[in-house]
């Protein structure tokens, strides 16, 4: 009598229960759609519904389905074709105009109960779908010295706010910042005052003089801060572009990657990510912005802008502000939001240099209790198709972000304060992708046609499909009954690849698929592991299910020693490679995981349904 | 009913009886691929040397020499022009023409593709590149970082599960393939891509699990069988041949599907990997072990340790 916990069998029917649920949504096919989001605070609602339906029948554009998420803020238009998907795309962008972001999309159409529980497609990578990868590297020495050129002017500001007489505060080449003062006594008096100011530093007195170190974690935190304020400056920047589900990562200490699926012209996409935003501090001039506008009766020191929240009636809201530059984005170092610690509000703290520190300080001193204006500037490249000639031009984007009042004298360093929370996020990302931490160059450019990337799937599919039928037909032939166990255990192997890799969002990629296609020959080894085995048993003589058991039990171990060596290669290749490697790595480990699990548990279970219940078992037909 | 095999069950092959010959062979294959490789280096793509690629597909089959004489008119003086697959599927490769890249406005696969379009038969970019060299190099770096961590991963685990020696002989086997497959790209000039590096480093896994699997019968053979090293060598392989054979065609299979159904991008992984799974199993079957045998195993290496020195302590 042959048998097997019970247990094991829940825990069988669990895997290929949840195994089902997270690799089906592959099935689903993907709607080719258009999705529209709202660029700068403009409605989605059952109104543009209503205009895009009609601007895409007006185009002849037939729409499987236009639906409106209020969730995610979007609208989606499902369309039959790509083709008819660029068609309605080209005429919703001109219709739209800036107000909406017009992006290509697939959209999926797994059921929603399925999406419940979390179980999505696998997303395609570049190579499968066709798209730009880029690779840009930051120059971090750059970053470093922007910092320290900042942390030196702080301390000028911190020893002539205290009163401290200094002769020089100077940074030396090797990332180190040394005061020198008149004598020891002044020294001693700026070090306690240095202490308090700036804790984060290392001192050393020498004479009247005091040299700071920046300590090494500090200086890591500067590259990776860094880093992130590139990334999320190249997020706003690559938002603007209409991309649907752009990856935007870091990758080490100073790469980025980027890469948009679907676009094809690359020279776009690299003027956009390299495109230039600033910021502009102005001073609000008194006066009716309405009445400006209406009459264009502007004050002659005065300009027309407009902010970027609406007014009551959907409007933009025009204001008047000097056209003088009190201090621009090319003089700001940082913005970070905090907790004002008087009134417990969030708060932006933004930082200049020097020269527009000292500006600011000019302009506050005359001006408390005057609004001052933030206004953002972003150089959009654009590009039209008049007469089928494309021509090509740059758009200037002027916003005003925000309007405050001042509250007292300040100069490089001073806080925005009476933000909700959202507000304060959204101003000190605004405020940082303006400026890039450190200047950016491309390394790495791939461009994948979406004809390749066609190519791609299908020839990648062929390959997995064959590999697999080739492994089916072998183990039937040759193993008969327990060929037909180890083809289901093999089976469902694959489903629990396709479940683990939907569920923890990794990318297919072509060489992912190579990987899957190995998985199987490699998987292979464990079933004739354990099928090789149970014949030898029976050829020593034991009866059919003291062998199927012993079968099992000797194979697991050698199983084990096998699979770990070969994980330890898959390990390798994700820790230490990237883009193709690291996908093959991935799913190599992946397989070897799931091989071990079906070959030694779920093959055994099925064995043991069919063999273990006979009383007088003869032989088993292996 | 009798089951259905290739391999006679009770096959007595002495395989120990002619190692030397076999480990020569082995030797020798190895010592050719470094030597391949010295001579003739490798013909590196552009993931790891840098430069620029633009795979074009045209509308009508086209000449190479006339693509080269239009880019080189366009200014593309060391363009090199290759056919793959059908007539109207071209390579074209350059090396990085420093200082276009910074401006970050114009792309050259736009170029190129303008450069070799004519009216009558315009081309369309399948797919391009551009690589700095500093990311090629720093690519080569991790494949052979990963190259020791492998090693050493195999040599931990190896010699905690079995014993040094096991772990020295896995690992020389699995060199021995590697080296053999890259080898070949060296010798036959084909392409040495990302993909190959990945197909060689999978040899590497799949070398060592046959080798694990014969070591694995050699270890419970030395625990039960009252033998001498050698016979228990040989018994341990003929042992695992069958299954030895088995897998390691049926792997063949699926790497043939890569190769057959995979698609240009996936030729060089497949190819890599139909090479390793080759000589993998033959160097499981006749390096493994005669490695094993030279470097001196026997019973007392895989006898656990405490119980020894707990026996040696009762004594008076």
């Amino acid at each position: 009598m042959l048998t097997y916990a019970r247990w094991k069998y829940a825990a069988f029917l669990i895997v290929l229960l949840l195994s089902a649920v997270y690799a089906v949504p592959n099935l689903f096919p993907q709607d080719p759609s258009v999705q529209v989001t709202a660029n700068r605070g403009a409605p989605v609602d059952e109104a543009l519904r209503t205009r895009v339906a009609a601007s895409l029948q007006k185009a002849g554009v037939t729409a499987k389905q236009v639906e409106l998420d209020t969730k995610k803020n979007n609208l989606l238009v499902r369309l039959a074709s790509p083709d008819v998907q660029v068609k309605a795309a080209d005429a919703l962008r001109p219709e739209l105009g800036s107000d909406y972001i017009v992006a290509l999309n697939i959209a999926s159409t797994v059921p929603d109960w399925l999406e419940k529980f979390g179980a999505r497609p696998m997303s395609l990578g570049l190579d499968l779908q066709g798209g730009v990868h880029f690779l840009m590297q930051v120059d971090q020495k750059a970053a470093l010295e922007k910092r320290l050129e900042a942390t030196t002017e702080d301390l000028r500001v911190l020893l002539r706010d205290k009163r401290i007489a200094y002769i020089s505060v100077d940074r030396r080449p090797d990332n180190s910042i040394v005061a020198t003062l008149r004598d020891a006594a002044a020294a001693s008096a700026a070090a306690g005052v240095i202490v308090k100011g700036q804790p984060t530093l290392l001192q050393q007195m020498q004479g009247n003089q005091i040299v700071l170190q920046v300590q090494p974690a500090e200086l890591q935190k500067y590259a990776a801060d860094a880093i992130d304020q590139n990334v999320s400056t190249l997020r706003n920047r690559v938002n603007a572009l209409g991309v649907a589900e752009p990856v935007i990562q870091r990758q080490g200490n100073d790469r980025i990657v980027v890469e948009l699926p679907g676009v094809q012209d690359t020279a776009q996409a690299k003027r956009m990510i390299g495109a230039t935003a600033t910021l502009e501090y102005r001073a609000v001039v008194e006066g009716n912005a309405f009445d400006a506008v209406e009459s264009g009766n502007v004050p002659p020191e005065a300009r027309v802008y407009y902010r970027r929240e609406r007014g009551p009636d959907g409007k933009p809201m025009p204001i008047l502000l000097n056209k003088r530059v009190i201090a621009s984005g090319d003089q700001l170092v940082g913005a970070t939001t905090g907790i004002d610690s008087q009134s417990g509000t969030p708060t932006v703290s933004v930082r200049l240099n020097s020269a527009g520190g000292q500006r600011m300080f000019d302009f506050t001193s005359e001006n408390v209790g005057k609004p001052m204006a933030v206004v953002y500037i972003e150089r959009l490249p654009e590009v039209k198709v008049v007469n089928g000639q494309e021509i090509r031009s740059t758009r200037i984007n002027e916003e005003v972000v925000s309007v405050a009042t001042i509250n007292g004298v300040f100069s490089n360093e001073f806080q925005t304060t009476g933000l909700s929370g959202q507000e304060a996020a959204d101003l000190s990302k605004l405020l940082k992708s303006g400026s890039l931490a450190a200047p950016m160059d491309f390394v790495e450019e791939r461009i994948i046609g979406p004809s390749l990337g066609k190519q791609n799937v299908e020839s990648g599919l062929k390959a997995v499909t064959f590999s697999f039928a080739f492994a089916l037909v072998f183990f039937l032939i040759y193993y008969r009954m327990f060929g037909v166990i180890t083809c289901i255990a093999l089976l469902l192997n694959l489903v629990m690849v396709f479940a683990l890799m939907s569920f923890f969002g990794a990318t297919m990629s072509l060489p992912g698929l190579a990987g899957i296609a190995l998985t199987v020959g490699m998987s292979v080894d464990a079933n004739v592991l354990i099928n090789e085995r149970i014949r030898e048993e029976l050829r020593l003589g034991l009866p059919p299910q003291t062998a199927i058991a012993t079968g099992y039990d000797r194979a697991a171990g050698t199983i084990l020693d096998a699979n770990i060596t070969a994980f330890l290669v898959g390990l390798a290749m994700a820790a230490f490679g990237t883009g193709p490697l690291r996908g093959f790595g991935i799913t190599t480990m992946l397989g070897i995981a799931t091989s071990a699990y079906t070959a030694v548990s779920v093959s055994r279970a099925i064995a043991t349904l069919i063999y273990g219940g006979r009383r007088k078992l003869k032989s088993i037909w292996i | 009913m009798k089951p259905f095999n290739v391999f006679p069950y009770d096959s007595k092959i002495n395989f120990m009886r002619v190692r030397m010959i076999s480990l020569a062979i082995a030797a020798l294959l190895m010592f050719a691929a470094i030597g391949a490789m010295a001579v003739n280096g490798f013909n590196f793509a552009l993931d790891f040397t840098g430069g620029v690629g633009v795979e074009l597909r045209f509308a009508k089959p086209v000449e190479v020499e006339a693509v080269r004489s239009k880019l080189a008119a366009a200014g593309f003086d060391n363009a090199q022009v290759q056919s793959f697959g059908t007539g109207t599927d071209l390579l074209v490769r350059l090396q990085k023409e420093e200082g276009r890249r910074n401006e970050g406005t114009g792309s050259i696969a736009q170029d190129v593709q303008a450069a070799a379009s004519s009216a009558d038969n315009p081309a369309e970019v399948r797919s391009s590149a551009e690589i700095s060299a500093q990311v090629g190099k720093e690519l080569r770096d991790k494949g052979i970082l990963a190259l020791v961590f492998v090693i050493v991963g195999f040599m931990i685990y190896i010699s905690f599960r079995f014993e040094w020696k096991f772990a020295v002989a896995a690992i020389i086997t699995t060199l021995h393939d590697v080296v053999i497959v890259v080898g070949w790209f060296a010798l036959s000039g084909h392409e040495f891509d990302l993909t190959v590096l990945a197909g060689a480093l999978s040899v590497m896994g799949f070398s060592v699990n046959d080798t694990i699997v014969v070591f694995d019968r050699v270890r419970e053979n030395f625990r039960s069988m009252r033998a001498s090293p050698e016979e228990v060598l040989n018994a341990s392989v003929n042992q695992t041949l069958s299954r030895t054979v088995i897998t390691s065609f049926v792997a063949l299979l699926t790497v043939l599907a890569l190769y057959f159904y995979g698609g240009a991008s996936l030729r060089g992984m497949a190819e890599s990997q139909i090479i390793g799974i080759v000589i993998g199993t033959l160097s499981s079957i006749f390096v493994a072990c005669p490695l094993l045998m030279w470097l001196g195993v026997s019973k007392q290496d895989l006898m656990p340790k405490a119980r020894d020195e707990a026996a040696l302590a009762r004594r008076p």
